[in-house]
């Protein structure tokens, strides 16, 4: 029966060609605005770490000396970041600080280039499920040993050794030599998530978040020895000292992420956080005792990591397939109707309404096929567009095979929905009375 | 032209007709809100930034050690100096459109209780206030001995000169020449009001702070360095500035050109509304596909409705219609159509602006979009009949005498 309604179809199709283009052409362009925005959207709203998210925790405690009523800071103190971490109560915990730095491969003829640089520890690595081309990421003996060492991205291996092994090879960063461990393959979590702080300072524009990984990972107290200078501070509540030594300074400026595998680990971290703060506030050196501890999704939430601008424009998008639909509905509903003679005597000859509804939604249904085809070649333009744009996140938009699947089954839902009314119209249409006219 | 006929064949398409006005209704909110949005955006766009743009160009070295700073300062004003074409070279912590340096909270006592806003403070050494172009409003220019040493990103004690939007915002009542007000231990004293001054970065409260600016004189050293304003003549300028790059390699080997922090202000600007302008241009395609799509909409049902109708058009033709009374027909019957679709159509609109004054910190739609908004779907649907009303208008009345 489908083969017949097909066949039905297409010839009704043809035989209006001027309407049935522009049915297809207002799913077309409907389609390809909400795909454009809405993979743009999936893209920078995904869960970075799929399965391994619910078990990340960005913890969180405030030694600033105010009593004002407000979130705790989006970063650590030295202090607490320091005697948090070691305490190593959770299944795997790091710190995280960047800095910018200079650096020099002292065997690549090249001038020395500017980097941010990534401090952290040695859990960094096999919690985030970083993947490494070269090498391995450094022990917990080196955190504690200031090795010189150093992990580099793929694009700074193949910038400064042409993608060889450059594992045992040495680097210059700022003044001093550090030995390259590690290589990753190329990484490009979507957003950065574990740089994540501030968002809810940036007024929406949030793009920033969505910047490439450092390149070049050293343990922090290392990176802190050879570039603890140019270490930026989140927010002070004191004026810091210069030249700023931000171990000592009234400052925020480490984030520390734990891995807790059971909710009961979850529960112990909980209570861990709010043991130290009250024994802190005990020694005085902590007044406020609000703790957090979000998982990854409600802190890149909290964040509000998705730019205001790509949510406004995906708000936009789905008003106007709004109507694109409601269009595609009239001119649907003027075809059918053209045809009530046709289906009189359909009708006539024994078809029966759901026959009829049925034949009329296939019509439709193909109508968003076609539109489907026009609406993905469209969104392929959408996104070329998007990546021609100067945002970090240029680089990363591309359709997947969901979203390409989600295109057609987008347009053909739309259609289908479009072809509702007008089907149920078509198929109340009187045998006799359009027979008389005849 | 009798409306009564066309009501009474409407009501017979209630369906198709509620459709369209829907169509159009919800083009019409999202046309006014779209048209706004983009208003907005080009209304930012327009910031007077209060410097002489085009002839300031800024070059940010980075990379080197602290130590250097006051040898680096040195070799790069006395080294960017001698390019030909050069005015001036000063020393400043940024420049408008460029990273922001001294972003700080201020408060108007000493005991820090009265807060009065975050603001940015821009440092800068002799020359700067001159080579910006600054235009004052009350007070005088810095003098020399208003450029004080520098410890830390500013300094303890100084005379500073303000924006005419944040000293009314600080002092709305008062004369704000010789009021103070203080960065932590630091203690400011107004000595000058400027017209205008941009923060390097935007405002970070919104629209209405974007310059909250702090204009403090100080003399270069360890912690004033790294970022140099050039002026020269506008034509000479790009000029000016790719030999000023090309020279570093020669006067500052050991500290890094931050290329994309280095550019003219013009450039800089160009590449800070990039976002909003990429933005408007998004806005203005979807406007035009919206309109398309509408007009194709009423293109395609008025065609139906005119085949549907042609044997009555005939009658009406052969008992004496003239082929305008056709056309008038289906350019009232439109516009009825587009009229209902309109009056829901703003309060969608306003709907609308009102869940994305929440989400987005919007003003509030002014109501001239409303009656400019109609008359442009007014236009559009009279546009879009006009084809399937002529075709109309073109049918014999012969056709009466067939039949269908």
């Amino acid at each position: 029966m489908l083969g017949y309604y097909l066949d039905l179809a297409l010839r009704s199709l043809k035989r209006n060609k001027v309407l049935t283009a522009l049915m297809v052409l207002a799913i077309a362009v409907g389609i390809g605005a909400s795909m454009t925005t809405l993979t743009v959207m999936h893209l920078l709203s995904g869960d970075p770490l799929p399965g391994k998210s619910a078990h990340l925790f960005y913890a969180q405690v405030d030694a600033a000396p105010d009593a004002k009523k407000r979130e705790p800071y989006d970063v650590l103190d030295y202090q607490s970041a320091m005697d948090l971490w070691s305490a190593k109560r959770a299944d795997r915990q790091t710190l995280i600080a960047d800095s910018q730095i200079k650096v020099h491969a002292p065997q690549a003829n090249q001038p020395p280039l500017m980097l941010m640089m990534l401090s952290t520890t040695a859990d960094f690595f096999p919690m985030f499920d970083v993947p490494f081309q070269y090498g391995r990421g450094w022990s917990a003996e080196d955190d504690a040993t200031r090795a010189r060492v150093a992990v580099i991205s793929a694009d700074l291996n193949d910038k400064l050794f042409g993608g060889t092994d450059s594992t045992g090879r040495s680097l210059r960063l700022r003044d001093s030599d550090v030995r390259i461990v590690g290589v990753l393959k190329p990484w490009r979590p979507s957003p950065q998530f574990y740089n994540v702080a501030g968002g809810r300072f940036s007024e929406g524009q949030t793009a920033s978040f969505y910047t490439k990984p450092e390149d070049v990972f050293t343990p922090l107290a290392s990176g802190l020895e050879i570039n603890g200078d140019n270490f930026q501070p989140f927010t002070c509540w004191g004026r810091p000292s210069m030249p700023l030594h931000l171990q000592s300074a009234p400052c925020v400026w480490i984030g520390l992420w734990v891995q807790l595998d059971d909710a009961a680990r979850v529960a112990g971290y909980r209570r861990f956080l709010e043991d130290y703060v009250a024994q802190q506030k005990a020694l005085g050196r902590i007044t406020r005792s609000d703790t957090r501890l979000r998982d990854l999704m409600q802190w890149l939430d909290f964040n509000g990591v998705v730019p205001r601008d790509v949510r406004l424009q995906t708000w936009l998008a789905f008003a106007f397939l709004a109507i694109c639909l409601f269009n595609t509905v009239g001119l649907l509903l003027a075809k059918f109707l053209r045809r009530s003679g046709e289906i009189g005597v359909r009708r006539a000859l024994g078809a029966s309404r759901a026959a009829v509804f049925a034949q009329c939604l296939t019509e439709a249904g193909m109508i968003g096929l076609i539109g489907g085809v026009a609406g993905w070649l469209l969104t392929l333009a959408g996104l070329w567009l998007v990546r021609r744009q100067p945002t970090p996140y240029a680089d990363m938009v591309h359709l997947d095979p969901g979203m390409f699947l989600a295109t057609f089954a987008l347009a053909v839902a739309t259609s289908l929905l479009a072809g509702l009314l007008p089907a149920m119209l078509a198929a109340r249409v009187a045998p006799a009375l359009q027979l008389k006219t005849l | 032209m009798q409306i009564q006929p066309i009501l009474a064949a409407l009501r017979r398409h209630r369906l198709a007709t509620a459709l369209i006005a829907l169509e159009i209704a919800l083009a019409c909110a999202v046309l006014c809100n779209a048209c706004f949005l983009i208003a907005n955006r080009l209304a930012q766009m327009q910031v007077n930034s209060g410097v002489d743009e085009a002839a300031l160009a800024t070059l940010h070295l980075t990379g080197y050690e602290a130590g250097q700073a006051v040898d680096l300062n040195a070799r790069v004003q006395a080294g960017l100096g001698r390019i030909a074409g050069v005015q001036s070279v000063s020393v400043i912590n940024a420049v408008p459109f460029g990273e922001h340096a001294g972003t700080a909270g201020i408060t108007l006592d000493a005991a820090g209780k009265h807060f009065g806003g975050v603001v940015d403070f821009y440092v800068g050494g002799p020359g700067s206030f001159k080579a910006l172009g600054l235009q004052l409003v009350a007070g005088g220019e810095p003098q020399a001995d208003d450029y004080r040493p520098l410890n830390d990103f500013i300094p303890d004690e100084a005379t500073v000169w303000v924006t005419r939007a944040l000293a009314g915002h600080l002092w709305p009542d008062a004369d704000p020449l010789g009021k103070e007000f203080w960065m932590g231990k630091s203690h400011f004293r107004v000595g000058g009001v400027l017209a205008h001054l941009v923060r390097p970065s935007g405002g970070e409260g919104g629209p209405d702070t974007v310059e909250w600016s702090v204009f403090v004189p100080a003399q270069p050293g360890a912690s004033l360095a790294g970022t140099y304003l050039l002026r020269a003549d506008p034509r000479e300028l790009p000029r000016v500035l790719r030999d000023a790059r090309a020279a570093m390699t020669k006067i500052a080997p050991d500290a890094v050109v931050d290329t994309l922090g280095s550019q003219t202000i013009s450039d800089l600007r160009q590449d800070y509304f990039r976002p909003d302008r990429a933005m408007a241009g998004m806005l203005v395609g979807v406007i035009a596909a919206l309109l398309l799509v509408t007009a194709l909409g009423i293109v395609g049902l008025a065609s139906f409705w005119v085949a549907q109708r042609r044997k009555q058009i005939g009658i009406r033709r052969a008992i004496g219609a003239t082929r305008s009374d056709i056309l008038h027909y289906f350019q009232t019957e439109n516009f009825l159509i587009v009229s209902g679709g309109i009056v829901l159509g703003m309060v969608l609109a306003y709907a609308l602006n009102l869940m994305l004054m929440t989400q987005y910190e919007l003003p509030r739609l002014p109501l001239y979009y409303l009656p400019v908004g109609a008359l442009a779907l007014w236009a559009l649907g009279q546009l879009a009949v006009l084809g399937p009303a002529l075709r109309a208008a073109a049918v014999p009345p012969v056709v009466a005498t067939r039949s269908a």
